[in-house]
């Protein structure tokens, strides 16, 4: 029991630290515009990951359902109820910018039972398509043009809140019987619906959730932006996603978190080269790939973001109480 | 005995080429039956039927009394019918204990909402998967292996483990195609043994496509012979091995040399 309420004291200890963070002056405006940044790419990357790491699949539409998550949300807090209490509305909003985002995961993920790999991606591309040029022919909201004051919202607590929600859902998720399966689906998939796994409902639990937490993002990126427009979310935000994915490593939380640290915070110390900063991170991404091509922590995690479960002890040989240990730490 | 597995009339059709024509088979609960025949002779195509990766173009098959024509692979691997393949298809880059762990999961009640918030239900049915587990592996002494990449065992222990990964899913009939592939006599002689033990143990029906023909004559109750998808002859072990119709599928007449 112990070991199971350190953690939630120290994530509490953290959430207290962020609230309280910009009321010291310690970190300026420009800080804590990087680290909501950080915690927003973290969400991205992690949900991404769900589809592109653990299920092996390949899906560059993850702007599309950021797009909407971004604008539902918005479309609450500017057009709807402008007026209401912010504290309430807030987490309202972007609960329904991260519900519309899962919703629009069901058509694709039900698109990807007969589809795979090249396929699968083409389908993705053509759904962010959609999506974009969806928004931009809605005059509601403001067309290309987007939409503007939007009320800055995203406090680097909200941020730090949704980030560690995402991580606790997605690593419940991936340590349960769907994320077997989910894993299942990447290693054989044939060999997966022989053993008895519902492949379908599996696929369907990785897409929403990703684009759940897609819109999740969204909706904390469209608040700490105030201003959003259709190409905001366009195949270079997807990429930009997917270069963390790959570089922080596949299938693995760590890896989400490390990846979209490194890379958001690598853009912004690269400012002053100006436009040689888009050399140096692909440069980057090429060796990371040639020398460690499953990413800085493919397929591994840190034993503390795992679930601790008791074993029960199996009286074998003390070899094997080792082992025990092992699976246990 | 009554049967277990039934199929009547079974075809399946590969544009022009039929790979199963009209096969009525029947696998009685509790034997070992095996399936011989030449390369290419629909066995595999057999087994993707039964297991539901293929559908079938026309036909019936009967599971348990239950017909499991054109239901989906996973629904009849949870019905108790657990396969192995013939070129190992384990979740290579997983755990040991993670490949027995998946089969094992289609026996547990999870929703989904339970599974992402990790609810006090969730974790104790996970205790649960994982304890079984490891019980199970113990019990094909890969206890000690559990944390190793499924992919990194030896190519023997793979066979095994497979055949584990098979029997988590608490099946009544097993399927195995050709265990014994690239062993050696004396492994492939191990191997009847050990099966023979499973058989037992986990009070199994067995069918059984096999290559090495001491293996199947030692093992089967009964074996079904078949040619280009269709069944030639099928009876007692010594009764199929005397059978001309077999020895002619298998070495040919005396016509064919020139």
């Amino acid at each position: 029991m112990k070991s199971r309420l350190l953690p939630l004291g120290l994530l509490l200890v953290g959430l207290i630290v962020a609230a309280i963070l910009p009321a010291t002056g310690l970190v300026n405006d420009y800080l804590q515009f990087v680290l909501i940044s950080v915690a927003i790419n973290a969400i991205l990357c992690v949900s991404l990951n769900l589809v592109n790491g653990w299920m092996g699949e390949f899906s560059v539409g993850h702007a599309g359902f950021m797009a909407l998550g971004a604008y539902a949300s918005s479309i609450l807090t500017v057009k709807l109820f402008p007026t209401a209490p912010t504290a309430l509305l807030f987490p309202v909003a972007v609960l329904i910018g991260g519900g519309v985002a899962g919703l629009a995961g069901i058509p694709v993920g039900i698109l990807s039972f007969k589809t795979r790999g090249d396929y699968l991606a083409i389908i993705t591309l053509a759904f962010l398509m959609i999506v974009k040029s969806g928004l931009e022919n809605i005059p509601y909201t403001g067309g290309p043009r987007g939409m503007l004051g939007i009320p800055r919202l995203t406090t680097v607590a909200w941020a730090y809140f949704w980030c560690v929600v995402a991580f606790w859902v997605i690593r419940n998720l991936v340590y349960s019987k769907y994320g077997r399966g989910i894993s299942a689906i990447r290693e054989d998939e044939i060999a997966a619906e022989a053993m008895g796994v519902n492949t379908r409902q599996a696929k369907l639990v990785a897409f929403v959730t990703s684009s759940f937490f897609a819109g999740v993002a969204g909706a904390l990126f469209a608040h700490q932006l105030q201003f959003i427009n259709p190409s905001s979310f366009d195949i270079l935000k997807s990429t930009e996603i997917l270069v963390m994915v790959y570089l922080g490593g596949v299938a693995s939380l760590g890896g989400s978190l490390l990846g979209a640290g490194f890379v958001t915070i690598l853009t912004q110390c690269l400012q002053p080269l100006g436009t040689w900063r888009m050399v140096v991170l692909p440069s980057l991404l090429v060796i990371l790939m040639l020398f460690r091509p499953g990413g800085i922590m493919g397929y591994r995690d840190w034993s503390w973001l795992k679930p601790r479960l008791s074993i029960k002890p199996r009286g074998k040989s003390s070899e094997e109480s080792q082992e025990q240990e092992k699976i246990t730490p | 005995m009554s049967a277990l597995l039934q199929t009547r009339n079974l075809t399946r059709q590969f544009g022009g080429l039929r790979a199963i024509g009209d096969l009525s088979l029947t696998v009685d609960r509790g034997e070992i039956l095996g399936v011989i025949g030449p390369n290419g002779a629909g066995k595999t195509t057999l087994f993707n039927l039964l297991t539901g990766i293929y559908p079938p173009s026309s036909g019936e098959i009967l599971f348990d009394g239950i017909s499991i024509a054109g239901l989906r692979p996973s629904e009849i691997a949870r019905h108790g019918m657990a396969r192995t393949f013939q070129n190992i298809r384990l979740f290579r880059q997983l755990s040991v204990l993670e490949n027995v762990r998946i089969a094992y999961d289609s026996q547990i009640v999870c929703s989904p909402p339970d599974a992402l918030l990790r609810t006090p239900r969730a974790r104790l049915r996970e205790k649960e998967s994982i304890n079984a587990s490891l019980e199970l592996l113990d019990l094909f002494q890969l206890g000690s292996l559990a944390e190793d990449r499924a992919g990194d065992l030896s190519y023997g222990a793979q066979r095994r483990l497979e055949i584990v990964r098979a029997l988590a899913l608490k099946p009544s009939l097993l399927l195995l195609d050709e265990p014994a592939a690239g062993m050696n006599p004396s492994e492939a002689m191990q191997l009847t043994d050990f099966l023979r033990w499973v058989h037992g143990k986990f009070s199994l029906t067995i069918v059984l496509i096999e290559h090495h023909m001491q293996m199947v004559m030692a093992l089967c109750d009964r074996i079904e012979v078949l040619e280009f998808g269709v069944r030639i002859a099928g009876g007692k072990p010594e009764e199929v091995k005397a059978n001309p119709r077999v020895i002619e599928a298998y070495l040919g007449t005396e016509g064919d040399l020139p």
